[in-house]
């Protein structure tokens, strides 16, 4: 049999592998699995990661929504990654997400029509609070009640679907919507749309900020103490109490970015591509984030490219949706594989694994 | 609106059928808890046992029939997160995500072609004399083989835990893997077999939703009911008899909130749909504020990984 050593140090060329090697062994599984549902296999694949970068057709158009959908994903995924390191595990994302969206549309079209530069940076911050507030619900419970933070933050999330239902079919609905669900839409609404910044693509203010984000939690975790103490907390939590950290204070601060940052891809999302509140407004990328950040291994660089990735599955499954009639949910089935492979490849980036010799 | 239209009995016996996915879901879930493993796949599982049994519950006409193999099935997946954290040693916490959303996919993939159509019926089995009881026999005694078979499972895990070796074995390994180890039992094997007992019941659960409690499958139709299981045995102290309660509790709201919405009481709908994850999140903090304080009964080596060291 086997038997496995510990490594002193991870292995940072297996470290950085892992991701290559498990994206590599999804499109193998993942064509099998295509293949049995009938679809040409290197059809599907090719279409999903080299049609939406490189044909003609199609890149002009992909390109750009790579990165409109990577925005969220990364922006979720990097608050995500820093509760992760700490070992507080924020999954309901999505419901911060979607709070964020209606605090911030709430906010806006209680003012409509109403112009003035003011209500976009206030909305925006507004959304912000939004889904920070929901993640302080968790935070709040495990600080105080030791109350688990996985299944508090999840249930929140299937009452932030109902609050969404109730403001789209209630009290965000569009007054002169004849009635359909559905709040006014912010792209009509000059003061509060979150415009594309380069004409004809759709690339918004939110998909700039996932790049700053990507800089500043790069300088936090790495060029700060404060990263520091989080990886303490995370690795050790009697450790991180004897240098005199507050571990409270720090899962507090964990979910308040992870909240703030979920809130913030909500708010520039509902302004931006969604343009309104409306029941299916969220789409998952709450869940989704929670792969990004792994495939990332929580760095917050990356985060950026495996946030690019994921988005790309996103494109691609789009287009093999539409162009070779492949069911939506395969891309889901993908998803999962993908952090199946990561997590299990692990064992190769902390452990040296020598096959047992005879006595 | 009219409260009065609310037949009590009738209420509680359908308590009961609400809460049995709950229940049998709960229950496998102590045991690979109590075991020192962390499945946060319940979700997953259980909805792979709800497509899959009622996908062959259709192709055969067979309700049973598709509880078994909703069972399997729930098995399998779970055989999936067993070989990730206990071989290549993962992280509990991040695969058992992987299994709840790579569970969700292939659900929604094989049950696609299988929307709105109706479930094979289930012969509810009403037990001689005592059903014939006014009221508590509408209420326990006039039930389907799964919900006595949920009912007699927590007789039989209450029993392993307690007064069998075998059951104090899996505990000793939840509580320190490595004295159990030392103590020349095997740890992973163990815990294979808890993980894959813990798929079976969430496979069960699942397909007892889809085949019986809505009766049809929809997409996503767990709609959380994995992560309230897994919110019950925390709730429960990790004791089945409490975990029962509890479901039951859990379940009254769940119905008490349909019968509303049906009776046409003047409360939104979506306030309404909100009541069981409160009510979920309300139970956890009531629990850990108690004087049982929160994690009386977890087992010491909840979610951590066994490396066997030689």
């Amino acid at each position: 049999m086997f038997k496995l050593i510990p490594r002193e140090n991870v292995s940072p060329v297996l470290s950085l592998l892992g991701p290559l090697f498990s994206v590599g062994l999804t499109m193998i599984v993942g064509g099998i699995l295509f293949y049995f549902l009938g679809v040409d296999p290197f059809a599907a694949i090719k279409m999903i990661f080299w049609d939406p970068l490189m044909s003609e057709t199609f890149s002009t158009y992909s390109i750009p929504q790579i990165f409109i959908k990577g925005a969220p994903l990364i922006l979720i995924a990097l608050g995500l990654s820093v509760g992760f390191k700490a070992n507080v595990w924020n999954i309901g994302a999505e419901g911060q997400y979607i709070m964020g969206a209606i605090f911030g549309a709430s906010f806006a079209l209680s003012l409509y029509p109403l112009e003035s530069i003011v209500i976009f940076p206030a909305m925006i911050l507004i959304g912000v609070i939004g889904g920070c507030l929901w993640s302080m619900i968790p935070a709040f419970l495990k600080v105080k009640f030791q109350v688990n933070e996985i299944l508090v933050s999840l249930m929140l999330v299937y009452v932030a679907e109902q609050i969404l239902a109730l403001a789209s079919l209630g009290f965000l609905r569009n007054p002169d919507g004849a009635g359909f669900p559905g709040s006014r839409n912010l792209n009509q609404y000059t003061s509060a749309s979150n415009a594309e910044i380069i004409a004809g693509t759709g690339i918004h203010l939110g998909v700039l900020l996932s790049l700053l984000m990507v800089i500043f939690f790069y300088v936090l975790l790495f060029r700060h103490s404060l990263g520091f103490k989080i990886k303490l907390l995370g690795n050790s939590p009697k450790a991180s109490g004897f240098s005199g950290d507050n571990p409270n204070k720090l899962i507090f601060l964990c979910l308040t970015l992870s909240g703030s940052l979920a809130g913030l891809a909500g708010i520039m999302e509902v302004a931006g591509p969604a343009g309104q509140i409306n029941i299916d407004f969220n789409v998952g990328y709450g869940f989704t984030a929670i792969i990004v950040a792994f495939l990332g291994r929580l760095n917050p660089i990356g985060i950026f490219f495996a946030g690019i990735v994921m988005a790309l599955t996103y494109v691609g499954g789009e287009l093999t949706q539409f162009m070779l009639n492949l069911p939506a949910a395969a891309i889901q089935v993908f998803q999962g594989m993908l952090l199946f492979f990561l997590l299990s490849f692990d064992l190769f980036v902390h452990y040296k694994i020598k096959l047992k010799g005879n006595k | 609106m009219d409260l009065s239209e609310i037949n009590f009995a009738v209420l509680v016996a359908s308590l009961i059928v609400a809460s049995t996915p709950l229940v049998l879901a709960a229950l496998g879930e102590l045991i690979v808890e109590k075991s020192g493993v962390l499945n946060l796949g319940v979700e997953g599982m259980m909805i792979i046992g709800a497509v899959t049994g009622f996908i062959v519950g259709v192709e055969t006409g067979s309700a049973y029939v598709g509880m078994m193999a909703a069972a399997m099935a729930g098995a399998l997946l779970s055989l999936l997160f067993a070989f990730i954290i206990l071989i290549m040693q993962a992280n509990q916490v991040a695969s058992g995500l992987a299994l709840t959303i790579f569970g969700l996919g292939i659900a929604a993939l094989m049950g696609h072609p299988y929307t709105g159509i109706k479930s094979p019926q289930i012969s509810t089995i009403s037990i001689p004399f005592i059903s014939e009881i006014p009221v508590l026999g509408t209420m326990f005694f006039q039930h389907d083989l799964i919900v006595y078979l949920s009912l007699i499972s927590v007789l039989v895990i209450w029993y392993f835990l307690n007064r069998m070796r075998a059951g104090l074995i899996l505990r000793s390994v939840g509580e320190d893997h490595d004295v159990a180890h030392s103590l020349g039992y095997r740890v992973v094997t163990i815990r294979f077999l808890a993980i894959t007992f813990g798929g079976a019941m969430a496979g069960v659960g699942g397909g007892y939703l889809s085949l019986v409690r809505v009766p049809q499958w929809t997409e996503g139709m767990t709609a959380g009911a994995g992560w309230i299981a897994l919110a019950l045995v925390v709730f429960s102290g990790w004791r089945p008899f409490r975990l029962l309660i509890g479901a039951y509790i859990f379940g009254g709201i769940t119905i008490l909130q349909l019968n509303l919405q049906a009776i046409g009481v003047n409360i939104n709908i979506a306030l309404l749909s909100m009541a069981p994850y409160l009510a979920t999140i309300l139970a956890l903090v009531v629990i850990s504020m108690s004087r049982f304080r929160g994690n009386r009964g977890a087992p010491g080596c909840l979610g951590r990984s066994f490396v066997k060291i030689t």
